[in-house]
């Protein structure tokens, strides 16, 4: 355990020093994920056999005195929308259940690129649609933090991993927050990076202009380092940035001293009960004490996001998920003729959840209804990337709480329009493209809470930065699930 | 068939125009014909989970150029959007296209039928991406157990042109096509195959009692391949609607299909069935600004036009006729301009290509663009018999005698001594031959029937196989005759 509880930089440096090989590394958190699993759940598929093959390789690499790279040898998951040649991607769905992707995605060719070790894939919400992972096909995935608790969504398997230290880091994605709440939910470090730093290529879409991927990791160092590995221009996605990637481990100085931080009044609504409010107060406290600047502002409309969220994801996931119709490839199911080939299929092969939001994205879409859903989803989008740029000529970052709620009981969440409203404080950061971290802030009866850093475009330094420095000054971080404490 | 005079024909057309880039338009994959099903694709173009359009800038650079040559206004502003509906050629069971914001808006093609000019107008051009092809076991898809997909054509880049309901006869329909699809090959838009499906067009039809203001109701008949396909389509649609206006029925708004083999159109589905797209943005594509530099860097790029072209090839004193045959097909245009450059006559240029040469091309199944008489070799074997070398018969003898071998004329006219006879010793020797046995048509030239001479030169032609140069034998023939 005191192995594995490690940062990448502590791991790095024992690969270094030769004081433990990469296989007994990797074997050692395949011991420690065969241990949590019967209990933890996330993972979909695990890749034990050829993890041992690379951490061979980087033993071989280190026995030659060659340098190895900070995530060389490190053992990494995948959520599992996110393709890797020759294992399994299903999105957490029986749509793809067989299905095993032909290419790499960029963000996984890059993490091996670095070195990575890839143990397996992580379970999530069927394609990525849920704040809860209960919607996997497959399983649920369990709390480490309270097994009868839900790890949130639908980066849950994700979050669940880093926390029960199955793996160093993972990746996940998040297109309404689907990164930042499970790691608030499993009190981990979440980063969803700015719309196009990251290529989403390889990356089942859900909603082409909200995805992003990000990283779930210990440690804002460990996020850090993560992301430059992941981050810069990819040609093969046309929404990713050309601009330079700065070596985001710069940016992590334990000093907040005359930063503006702003705390947009709607973040406290009706929706936060008192004690979790004073959770984000005591970690506004802890930075204001430290020099940064707080002060109250306001995104006028806010209240507009979650439903032009909807509307927009729901619309593009309708299309976005048509290809999922049995002629290429996943289920097929038996049908007489060819349309009643595809509905069959599309009946067998997708759970409640996602015929939900595809009949729901096809009615706003469609002739008569596209100008009061999805045109004007797409003005209140406007609206709100404009009350960012507001709020950003003011202040350097914006703080708030990353979710209303702890982590809730799994089979609790039942209605459905209750767990949309779980993304309200999420959401606005993907409909305006911004990074947005959510880091460990405090515990509310046991049970870890996050909150949530917003940024300006690009600016994923500075909220390095500050999360940082409130990591540097507290402890959360260093908090361990009870089931780590049973398992070793 | 009287009652067919009351009607008159409005018409307008979709055409598809596959657009001569090398690689499709949103992958990099190859955009070859003809090639093995399903080896031309990618995880990109089959829809595989994860994957992301890139958009091929040739393809835009070609839309542009094409919306410069259909004097189109290109747009500042444009975007892809989503067309989203089920069917098994689609890959993603939605195509990348254009809707509300075209590349190309409001631009013209002006055609001439019978020497009446008239400008048809485009209301737009937009891009899209092929779909792929469904290939049936049996013959057709309602006879077929089952049917496979083949996607090598699927993300292809299109060129949709969208006409104006602005022709009026059949003849005004062909010739707008003909034309367009003239320009589209001028402007090196598209390779126009159109036996390859690299041109489709859709048409829509409506008939209108004359002199009426308001168009009928129209119907769209999709997929229609050639000229001949669309004039036979046209002239059933528009019986079939005239029969129906006659006995007061109705024409029922929908899209039909052409039945090649039967010669008939029906009906695919109704306006009440037609699908509702549900386009959106591509969310995927960041929308294209094309600045002014980008669009005279294509102008810039921009060959002459059929139109230029033929205005000065007239300019050369041909007649419009001449001009209209010359710049028929981009091929026979640019034999035409190289032939030119080495020979300077344009009129006997344009007669032989016109006459001879296409002649044997046809004869052989041979066009311009494949002939095996190079434009070059056509200037010399015209240079030979303005010189007096060879006489315009020898040239027809040796232009075949070109086709076959490839082999320059001059080199042609030394091995078979084709050459002209211009030698007045060995002409005379001929010329008394002649006169001394042909004594009546010499009696018949001397008592003053001058047309007498032609038989004799012919005479004179006969004996030396044709290459005798007939000037010297009319001069020889006439001192001749004047001196006995």
């Amino acid at each position: 355990m005191k192995t594995i509880n490690k940062s990448l930089d502590g791991l790095h440096s024992m690969l270094v020093n030769k004081e433990i090989s990469c296989t007994e590394l990797t074997k050692a958190f395949i011991k420690q994920m065969h241990c949590c699993e019967p209990r933890i759940q996330a993972f979909l598929a695990t890749s034990e056999d050829t993890a041992l093959m690379r951490a061979a390789e980087v033993d071989k690499k280190i026995a030659n005195n060659e340098s190895i790279g900070p995530l060389e040898g490190l053992p990494a998951g995948l959520k599992d929308n996110i393709c890797m040649q020759g294992i399994p991607t299903t999105c957490g769905s029986h749509m793809l259940e067989s299905f095993i992707s032909l290419y790499d995605a960029t963000v996984t060719k890059r993490l091996k690129d670095a070195g990575a070790i890839v143990l397996g894939k992580l379970n999530l919400d069927e394609f990525a649609m849920g704040s809860t992972t209960e919607s996997s096909a497959f399983h649920p995935t369990y709390n480490p933090w309270d097994l009868e608790r839900v790890p949130g969504g639908s980066s849950g398997g994700s979050a669940a991993a880093v926390s029960a230290c199955e793996v160093a880091y993972s990746l996940g994605s998040d297109t309404g927050g689907s990164i930042r709440q499970p790691a608030s939910f499993c009190g981990v470090v979440g980063l969803k990076p700015t719309y196009g730093r990251v290529s989403r290529y390889g990356v089942v879409a859900v909603a082409s202009s909200l995805d992003q991927v990000g990283i779930l990791s210990k440690t804002v160092r460990d996020n850090a380092q993560v992301l430059n590995a992941i981050a810069g221009y990819d040609p093969q996605d046309s929404t990713s940035i050309t601009a330079n990637i700065p070596d985001y481990t710069q940016f992590l100085e334990n000093n907040v001293k005359g930063l503006k931080i702003g705390v947009p009044k709607e973040f406290f609504s009706q929706e936060l009960t008192t004690d979790k409010a004073e959770v984000i107060n005591k970690a506004l406290e802890t930075l204001e004490q430290l020099g940064a600047e707080i002060e109250e502002c306001s995104l006028p409309h806010m209240k507009y996001a979650m439903a032009a969220y909807y509307i927009i994801a729901m619309a593009e996931a309708s299309s976005e998920l048509a290809c999922f119709d049995g002629v290429r490839y996943g289920h097929r199911a038996e049908a007489n003729d060819m349309i009643e080939m595809f509905k069959n299929t599309r009946a067998e092969g997708f759970g409640q959840e996602v015929k939900r939001r595809i009949m729901l994205g096809t009615y706003v879409l469609s002739s008569g209804h596209y100008e009061d859903y999805y045109l004007k989803a797409q003005k209140v989008r406007t609206l709100i990337k404009e009350d960012f740029n507001q709020v950003f000529s003011k202040y350097d970052a914006l703080l708030g709480p990353t979710n209303p709620q702890t982590a809730p009981k799994i089979g609790e969440s039942s209605d459905p329009l209750a767990v949309y409203l779980e993304d309200i404080f999420t959401i606005p950061a993907n409909l305006a493209g911004l990074p947005a971290l959510s880091i460990p802030a405090g515990f509310v009866q046991g049970l870890p809470f996050g909150m949530q850093l917003i940024g300006k475009h690009f600016d994923e330094g500075l909220l390095y930065r500050i999360a940082y420095t409130f990591e540097q000054n507290t402890d959360h971080h260093h908090q361990v699930p009870v089931l780590l404490r049973e398992v070793n | 068939m009287s009652y067919r005079e009351q009607y008159e024909m409005v018409c307008g057309v979709e055409t598809h125009v596959e657009m001569a880039t090398k690689t499709k338009i949103f992958c990099g994959c190859s955009t070859e014909f003809g090639q093995g099903q399903n080896t031309q694709v990618c995880p990109g173009c089959l829809g595989l989970p994860g994957t992301l359009p890139v958009l091929n800038r040739e393809a835009v650079n070609l839309a542009i150029k094409a919306g410069l040559a259909l004097n189109c206004k290109i747009a500042e502003f444009t975007k892809f959007d989503r067309k989203n509906y089920f069917y098994p050629d689609l890959s993603k069971n939605y195509q990348t296209s254009q809707f509300d914001r075209p590349i190309c808006e409001n631009g013209w093609l002006e055609i001439n039928v019978a020497g009446e000019k008239k400008r048809i107008g485009i209301t737009r051009a937009h891009m899209e991406e092929d779909a792929g092809k469904l290939v049936h076991s049996g013959e057709t898809i309602t006879t077929s157990n089952s049917s496979g997909v083949d996607y090598n054509r699927a993300g292809m880049p299109l060129l949709e042109i969208v006409s104006e309901p602005d022709m009026r006869t059949v003849d005004e329909v062909v010739a707008y096509l003909e034309g367009l699809i003239q320009v589209m090959e001028y402007a090196g838009i598209s390779d126009c195959k159109l036996e390859q499906g690299s041109v489709r067009f859709d048409i829509n039809v409506s008939l209108r009692k004359r002199g009426s203001k308001e168009f009928g109701t129209r119907t769209e008949t999709k997929n229609l391949n050639s000229f001949s396909s669309v004039r036979r389509c046209l002239e059933y649609e528009i019986e079939r609607q005239a029969e129906l206006l006659e006995s007061g029925e109705e024409v029922i708004q929908e899209t039909r299909t052409w039945d090649e083999g039967k010669g008939v159109t029906l009906s695919l589905r109704s306006k009440e069935d037609a699908p509702d797209y549900r386009y959106f943005p591509e969310p995927n594509l960041p929308p294209i600004l094309i600045d002014k530099e980008w669009v005279e860097k294509i102008k810039a790029t921009m060959p002459e036009l059929p139109m230029a072209k033929r205005e000065r090839l007239e300019s050369l004193g041909l007649s419009e006729y001449d001009a209209v045959v010359l710049t028929a097909t981009k091929a026979m245009g640019d034999y035409f301009d190289q032939a030119l450059e080495k020979f300077d006559d344009a009129k006997t240029l344009a007669n032989w290509m016109m006459g001879d040469l296409s002649a044997l091309l046809k004869t052989n199944l041979c066009s311009f663009a494949d002939s095996p008489v190079a434009p070059q070799q056509l200037a010399t074997l015209l240079t030979l018999i303005q010189k007096g070398n060879i006489s315009g018969k020898i040239a027809k003898t040796v232009l075949e005698e070109i086709y076959n071998t490839g082999k320059n004329p001059e080199i042609i006219i030394k091995e078979k001594g084709l050459a002209q006879i211009s030698d007045e010793c060995q002409l005379e020797k001929i010329v008394l031959e002649v006169i001394s046995s042909n004594p009546k048509s010499v009696s018949d030239y001397q008592a003053g029937k001058k047309n007498a001479i032609g038989f004799l030169v012919g005479q004179v032609m006969k004996a030396t196989k044709g290459q005798a140069n007939p000037g010297l034998v009319n001069k020889l023939l006439k001192e001749r005759l004047s001196k006995e």
